[in-house]
């Protein structure tokens, strides 16, 4: 199930949007047991594919006419719930779209509904939803990796070809790998920000969770692009990323930093990360060693700043102005549980942890410190690319590992996204793709990184790849068709 | 004050430095395109941006920056080519985000002076900083059935763009402080960034004032006074400060490093919050904006823009009109003012009696109908014809006078008044000698006084005369006539 052919099929008069709707949407009912789903819009969505289907003439060039869509839950859709897995916005219904929203309705979607994350994104397993958690497609008892976790399950069970997802560390690319799917970050400004709700401001992206490379590329050609509404949105030209999917890698330099791979990451997953290597260097691609010299201080430079920016971007949820207040007989009594019921115990402590990273007294030890090393691991990936037009790694250490295991762990659960982060600090954009299974049976990622505003070249050796391979034609166990 | 504070208060120098908060006159919202109208019904002038909702972002005013630009310049101040907006991180319920997007290390203006000639002679106050930043809703906390239980929010007001105005501690009492915040508010009016409305809250100030032993350079602990909120609560709440401040000296306390609140029912200053308990407001650089960056030619054009300030102006009208600096220095207190008289100076071609009238007879006007220059239905070309008729002979002083009254009171021009009703001066000798002559047959005991050396009578004669003429003649024809009638002189003399 692909947007691609979806759409082709509408077009040719072989099915209806509704029809195809009405398939996702019994997909996802019959799919309840992986709880990719946080609200399902059964409703507004076949009224929509109605219409789609009634203006069908006009809608010839749209891009997305009649492609179910899934969100993640923390992009606002007007009227629907939109509550970021936050018990603090239970029943909060926006009264706006998101700016990719209002895209991909442009474009003829029909968006079926909202998926389970972590709250607030901030997680790496999904778990941290206040409305319980995502099994993974592949394995049951196994997280999907987050935060996009319902976004990435959802795509990997065939419940919809394509959702979106958001990546402040990883949260696209890494659930995206840990479901055997693709997941785009693109560079930070390529996408607008507007109706995200905010975890990291300086870090967060929006990007597309898909089962093909050339899906990935159709929505960004709906999603991508300058929006007046986000000032850090850059006014860049736009790329027809579909036709940049030639399939041609020769002569393209791709950069390994053999250093990063010895320690911490699983064999099965540095074993499928070398037969990729080597299917590059098969089709014509040129392989280089390249040094992040600072790559090793992403995690805590990570941690420090978006925990910063978060305590900042969720003091909004107080109990005034919208979702949950609990009552008080003090303002500071009602602030504090609202806060203290609203919020799960890892948004608290990244809250509890930027705030004292901006604290008076800290923020030169901390936050400055750690915007000064960002810059330094950004020089990095500058120089990297001097020298090569890609840097590839695996983009998670491990497969997807069991529920439960790393919740008491939380600095075992930032340790998922060692490869991520850099991608996120240094705002470049980057793609997971399949590549390879673990002993288990469970997929492992392929991550490409490319320069700034270059997800072209990202996108097509992404493509290249998965038509050198046969990764992404592998189903899960759990796969609605 | 209490009398036994006179000697103390000898002793020590009060050091003020002023805060000032000033609302733009921008059509809509700093950071979206909300209105920014005042007194628009509760909650109606809102958005995502404005409310802080989920996933909203803000999006930089131009006409914002211009503005503020514009009232740094005219303040002295260098524009920073780059500056960074910050969030100010606090918890308040008419604070929809959590935390107030303002500026911090880097503002937009650095270091500028305003300097003027006060009361007390030429005064030079520094500007540390100006920067932009995102004003506040507003809690209701009266006026509702259940306020006792509840506080109402307004968010209309939540996003108008504020500059934030810091001076150096340059101001030594607090006449002199509210003598600054006058002649500020005079030059942000006057380039019409701000409105100038206190009462409405889009001019607001805070002070912060220490006093130290005089002679001592060194700063002593500083208070801030919060809740300034007209020209009068400046100096009452300075002074009174001022006075505690002293008193607490005096006595041998120390003053305690806080915020106190200006309660101008009460008139004193109550303490808030310590230095301790105050806010850690954790600023950090706006990531949802870019730095604001202005080039050179882009200040050139916002300096262009930039009317003539009122120091200038005075200066200017001393010179180019030949007025005297007190004259010069009301005539450019307002703005509307100075143009009324220049317009009225231009058109009568007489500007020191341009002055004289708008000083004295139109003020008086005004200020008998309370009303502002800008409500003076009187043309300035009007009040000119008036001057010119004086100037021409054709009016005396005092029926020009009656004239403007009834210019006033009927919108008439001078020239029709003075036709209409035969005002026209009488210069005519022979016309005046006829009145005098019956004047002195009718006052044979003032006259007999006279003529024995009681020349103090002379006065009383002449206005007789002018009485008699409706005040038409001309007082020195008057003058001339009667003294030679009384004394039989041919000429009273010079």
């Amino acid at each position: 199930m692909n947007a691609a052919g979806i759409r082709e099929g509408i077009a040719q008069g072989k099915t209806s949007a509704v029809e195809v709707c009405r398939r996702s949407l019994d997909r996802i009912d019959a799919a309840a047991a992986l709880h990719a789903f946080q609200h399902v819009d059964r409703d507004g969505a076949l009224a929509r594919a109605t219409d789609l289907d009634a203006r069908r003439q006009e809608l010839t060039r749209a891009p997305l006419a009649g492609v179910p869509i899934a969100l993640k839950d923390n992009m606002c859709t007007t009227g629907a719930p939109t509550t970021a897995c936050s018990r603090i916005l239970e029943g909060y219904r926006p009264p706006y779209d998101a700016t990719v929203v209002r895209r991909l309705r442009d474009a003829g979607a029909v968006i079926v509904g909202k998926t389970v994350c972590d709250e607030f994104a901030m997680g790496s397993s999904t778990e941290n939803s206040a409305f319980g958690g995502t099994k993974n497609p592949w394995a049951l008892d196994r997280i999907p990796g987050g935060s996009s976790g319902g976004s990435a399950a959802a795509v990997a069970a065939g419940l919809v070809p394509i959702a979106l997802g958001s990546d402040t560390g990883g949260s696209i690319r890494q659930p995206a790998a840990l479901c055997g799917v693709v997941g785009l970050k693109p560079t930070y400004g390529r996408v607008s920000r507007y109706g995200l709700i905010a975890f990291a401001s300086s870090l967060d992206q929006i990007g597309p969770l898909s089962q093909t490379v050339r899906d990935a590329a159709l929505v960004m050609n709906v999603i991508a692009g300058h929006d007046p509404l986000d000032a850090t949105s850059v006014d860049v030209d736009k790329p027809d990323y579909v036709a940049a999917l030639t399939g041609d890698v020769r002569g393209l330099r791709i950069g390994v930093p053999r250093h990063l791979l010895r320690d911490g990451v699983e064999a099965d997953v540095t074993a499928a990360f070398d037969r990729a290597i080597d299917t590059f260097r098969g089709a014509g691609a040129i392989v280089a060693d390249v040094e992040l010299p600072h790559a090793s201080l992403a995690i805590p430079v990570y941690y420090l700043i978006a925990t910063a920016e978060a305590s900042s971007n969720l003091a909004r949820y107080d109990g005034v102005r919208y979702g949950r207040r609990a009552p008080a007989d003090t303002l500071t009594g009602m602030y504090e549980r609202s806060r203290g019921r609203g919020f799960g115990p890892e948004v608290k402590r990244r809250i509890m942890l930027g705030t004292y990273v901006l604290s008076a007294g800290y923020y030169d030890a901390y936050y400055l410190k750690a915007q000064q090393v960002r810059t330094l691991i950004r020089r990095d990936y500058d120089r990297a690319f001097d020298r090569v037009d890609l840097v590839a790694m695996p983009t998670s250490p491990t497969p997807a590992f069991p529920l439960g295991e790393r919740v008491a762990d939380p600095l075992s659960m930032y340790l998922a996204d060692v490869f991520t982060v850099a991608a996120n600090l240094a705002g470049l954009p980057g793609i997971s793709v399949t590549c390879g299974f673990s002993a288990a049976r469970l997929p492992i990622g392929l991550q490409l990184m490319g320069r700034a505003f270059d997800e072209s070249t990202v996108l097509r050796a992404a493509d290249a790849y998965e038509r050198e391979t046969a990764w992404s034609r592998e189903r899960p166990p759990h796969y609605w068709s | 004050m209490p009398l036994s504070l006179l000697p103390l208060q000898a002793m020590y120098e009060p050091v003020i430095g002023l805060e000032i908060h000033a609302q733009l006159l921008t059509d809509t919202k700093i950071f979206c395109g909300c209105s920014t109208r005042f007194g628009a019904p509760p909650n109606t002038n809102i958005c995502p941006v404005c409310l802080g909702l989920p996933g909203a972002l803000p999006v930089l005013n131009r006409r914002a920056v211009e503005f503020a630009a514009r009232a740094a310049m005219a303040l002295g101040c260098t524009i920073q080519p780059s500056s960074i907006f910050a969030r100010k991180n606090y918890f308040y319920p008419d604070l929809p985000k959590g935390y107030q997007i303002s500026q911090y290390e880097r503002p937009l203006a650095t270091e500028g002076a305003l300097e003027y000639t006060g009361p007390d002679g030429a005064a030079r106050v520094g500007i540390i900083r100006v920067h932009l930043e995102e004003d506040a809703g507003k809690s209701l906390h009266e006026g509702f059935a259940d306020s006792e239980r509840f506080t109402y929010l307004d968010y209309n007001r939540s996003g108008v763009p504020l500059i934030e105005i810091v001076t150096h501690p340059d101001l030594r009492s607090a006449a002199a402080a509210a003598e600054f915040f006058t002649r500020l508010r005079a030059i942000l009016v006057a380039i019409g960034v701000n409105d100038g409305n206190m009462e409405e809250g889009s001019l607001r100030c805070d002070a912060n004032v220490s006093v130290r032993p005089a002679g001592e350079t060194a700063l002593g602990v500083k208070t801030e006074v919060k809740n300034l909120n007209s020209f009068r609560h400046v100096q009452r709440a300075l002074e009174h400060e001022i006075d505690r401040q002293i008193a607490a000296l005096g006595a041998g306390n120390r003053v305690a490093q806080e915020t106190r609140l200006w309660d101008a029912a009460a008139g004193r200053t109550v303490a808030m919050r310590s230095k301790e308990e105050a806010d850690d407001y954790r600023y950090f650089p706006e990531p949802d904006l870019l730095p604001l960056e202005v080039d050179a030619a882009w200040i050139g054009r916002m300096r262009a823009t930039l009317p003539e300030l009122p120091d200038a102006r005075r200066r200017r009208f001393a010179t180019e009109y030949h007025l005297p600096d007190y004259d010069a220095g009301v005539l450019t207190q307002s703005m509307a003012l100075a143009d009324y008289f220049e317009k009225t100076a231009a058109a009568a071609g007489n500007a020191k009696a341009a002055s004289n009238w708008i000083m004295v007879e139109l003020t008086r006007k005004m200020n008998e109908l309370g009303i502002a220059v800008e409500q003076v239905t009187l043309a300035p070309d009007a009040l000119a014809e008036l001057i010119a008729l004086v100037d021409r002979g054709e009016i005396s002083g005092p029926v020009a006078k009656d004239v403007f009254e009834k210019m006033f009171a009927s919108g008439r021009r001078a020239s029709a008044i003075v036709e209409a009703e035969g005002l026209r001066r009488i210069d005519d000798e022979g016309a005046i000698a006829a009145v005098v002559a019956d004047i002195i047959d009718a006052n044979a005991g003032p006259v007999a006084q006279f003529r024995a050396g009681r020349t103090q009578t002379f006065g009383f004669l002449v206005g007789q005369v002018m009485k008699a003429t409706r005040g038409k003649a001309n007082p020195e024809t008057v003058n001339t006539i009667l003294r030679r009638a009384l004394t039989g002189q041919e000429h009273t003399g010079d």
